[in-house]
């Protein structure tokens, strides 16, 4: 009897910097685990060879940000029975986003010396803008615990333990001191979701949103508690305006604060 | 475990430099002992090696929303009030393996793994998370669902407890019975004696573990004068204490489960799960399953959870408390209220911890009594 056929895994760039896939050869140690548990069917960043569709689990990395990009994500989600997005590019449209809230025509006749080879789209987007997915993984980049979680997870037909609570259960279950309360840092962890392993709180630096928004986030009344704190509006504004910027409640509130 | 009131088993004084015997010898008697420490700009709970871990000449500043330690020029031990760690990080672990599993062919075999139980000893302990124990203890020893980790952690822990001399501005124990003093349910209670040149410890024995722990101590018996020392200093800080609960806040919030407040504190609550997670009392905790990758193993792990958080209230269909308001009413409502129909007593201590480290300052205090004033008035 042959061997049961393993699942194929697929792993896709778009409008990226490739941290987030890089986290998958970050795993070093479970690393020859992945491999003995899936066919790595496409994986540029890992090796040349490549199996044609369909696959069994997409990751895709990267925002939506060409003409091409937007066609290519539509047939790589007809060849994916499941397809995860993975990390702030992917989730949120990434930092390239920033694009969004001005004219991108003016940025390319000022940047390129020839506009017209540039075809590009006036936004940046979540691949969750073009296609259905089925999973996300939020992370600038992603926690590579949360992906082998997630894959884990799907190879064993359970649901994946990656809670979309705030970043302030994470430091409290560490017992990491709140760096607002206790220092008057100015942290987005009460509207970020949780993931990252309470990095920087932990290093005595407020977080700085790379998960994106928890469930759920009112930040209209944190940002109000940053002014307190003496952050002026530009500030607040630019706190909003980062790897998560076009997820729409950061967005909102980036522009609440935007005056000029 | 010691029972909630018991006549002290003799009272001595000691100098300030036998803090460091007590510690030896509880050390010695192997028990680790957990105390306050200066770190990261807070006092917060870790293990001690001796009484040079302590931090001297501290106070604590602390508002709705804002914790500050500051040095006070004094030598003294005990200044400051409660952190934002409580003793439950050490009784009630923040997350635990509760079992673990190996496949077996079609099946799968239950791996043994026997913990051994720390044991602790807590020293520095407040009136008011003293009284946090005691309901935790009604919460986990509750006959046919009890947690035996938690009751063989507490079982072993030996408690030091420090009585309070002056409140922090977030303070509010008086008004919930639970201090600033304690009135047994410890093995030794500790005041510190500083004024006018003194510079002394009161020491009441509250159990015969405290008895023989004491005994490798050196001190003198305490005079008359000596023993009414701790009930002076702390109806002085129960009259500085600012904060209070209002009156039969029981009964109040059953009548307003529908009152416009709860929409006023929901455009300020960030549903950040905080105030839970410091709350010396609260006690949900979620249950994960984990697999490896090949799924040969598998471990089943309990960690703290939130009633702040949306998959806490998750059902079929969806969660049931999606609103802000829902929740934060839910958590109000459960500490102040109806923990007493489930467990015979309040479920809010007044240790203050839910105001300092509410990201936003929200003020449980403050909700209760604006609830109480606009009663009514819809």
């Amino acid at each position: 009897m042959p061997a049961p056929k393993k699942p194929k895994l697929a792993v896709w760039k778009f409008s990226s910097c490739d941290g987030c896939q890089l986290q998958l050869l970050c795993c070093e140690d479970e690393l020859l685990q992945v491999a003995d548990a899936v066919e790595i069917a496409y994986f540029l960043e890992a090796t040349r060879a490549q199996v044609r569709g369909p696959y069994d689990i997409s990751l895709v990395e990267g925002s939506v940000s060409t003409p091409e990009e937007a066609e290519r994500i539509r047939k790589i989600r007809r060849q994916s029975k499941i397809l995860i997005s993975i990390g702030a590019c992917a989730t949120a449209g990434g930092i390239q986003a920033l694009r969004n809230f001005k004219d991108v025509d003016g940025f390319i006749n000022a940047v390129y010396a020839h506009p017209e080879y540039i075809e590009t789209l006036a936004t940046s987007t979540a691949i969750r803008d073009h296609v259905d997915i089925d999973f996300e993984l939020r992370g600038c980049p992603i926690d590579k615990g949360q992906l082998l979680e997630a894959l884990s997870a799907l190879l064993n037909g359970r649901r994946p333990n990656v809670p979309t609570h705030s970043q302030c259960v994470e430091c409290k279950l560490m017992g990491t001191v709140c760096v607002m309360v206790a220092h008057g840092t100015p942290c987005m962890g009460p509207v970020t979701q949780a993931g990252c392993g309470n990095l920087c709180p932990s290093f005595n630096r407020g977080c700085y949103n790379c998960f994106g928004p928890k469930e759920t986030p009112n930040t209209a009344s944190l940002s109000a508690w940053f002014a307190k704190l003496g952050m002026d509006q530009r500030s607040i504004k630019h706190f909003y305006r980062s790897f998560n910027t076009n997820a729409p409640a950061f967005r909102r509130e980036s522009e609440a604060h935007d005056k000029t | 475990m010691t029972a909630n009131k018991s006549e002290a088993l003799g009272t001595f004084v000691i100098a300030p430099s036998e803090l460091g015997s007590l510690i030896s010898a509880l050390r010695e008697d192997g028990y680790e002992v957990i105390g306050p420490k200066l770190a990261d700009g807070a006092i917060v709970h870790e293990p001690l090696e001796s009484a040079d871990d302590l931090p001297v000449g501290y106070d604590d500043e602390q508002e709705g929303g804002t914790y500050r330690v500051a040095k006070n020029g004094a030598n003294t031990y005990f200044d400051y009030v409660v952190g934002p760690h409580s003793w439950k990080r050490y009784l009630f672990p923040p997350d635990q393996q509760l079992c673990q599993m190996r496949r077996q062919g079609k099946t799968f075999r239950l791996i043994e793994t026997k913990q051994e139980i720390p044991r602790y000893a807590f020293f520095g302990v407040r009136s008011c998370d003293l009284h946090a124990m005691q309901v935790q203890d009604k919460v986990f020893d509750n006959g046919e669902f009890a947690d035996p980790g938690y009751m063989e952690r507490r079982k072993a822990a030996f408690v030091v407890v420090v009585n309070c001399l002056r409140p922090a501005a977030t303070c509010f124990c008086a008004s919930m019975d639970t201090g600033p003093r304690a009135t047994g349910g410890y093995d030794l209670a500790l005041t510190e004696l500083a004024s006018k040149g003194r510079h002394e410890f009161l020491v009441e024995v509250g159990s015969s573990r405290g008895e023989e722990i004491f005994a490798k101590v050196s001190g003198r018996p305490a005079t008359e004068a000596d023993q009414s020392a701790p009930e002076t200093a702390s109806a002085k800080a129960a009259n500085a204490m600012k904060r209070e609960m209002v009156p039969d806040v029981q009964a109040l919030l059953k009548r307003n489960l529908e009152h416009r407040r709860w929409d006023d504190v929901a455009k300020r609550c960030l549903t950040c799960a905080n105030c839970t997670l410091v709350c010396p009392t609260c006690f949900c905790t979620t249950v994960e399953d984990y697999t490896d990758l090949t799924g040969s193993t598998a471990e089943r792990r309990r960690r703290w959870d939130s009633c702040f958080t949306m998959d806490f209230s998750y059902v079929h269909g969806g969660s049931v408390r999606r609103e802000t308001y829902a929740r934060y009413r839910q958590w109000m409502t459960h500490k102040l209220s109806s923990w007493f129909d489930q467990f015979d007593v309040s479920g809010c201590v007044g240790c203050g911890r839910c105001i300092t480290w509410c990201p936003v300052g929200i003020d449980i205090t403050e909700e209760a009594r604006a609830i109480r004033d606009s009663e009514g008035s819809r």
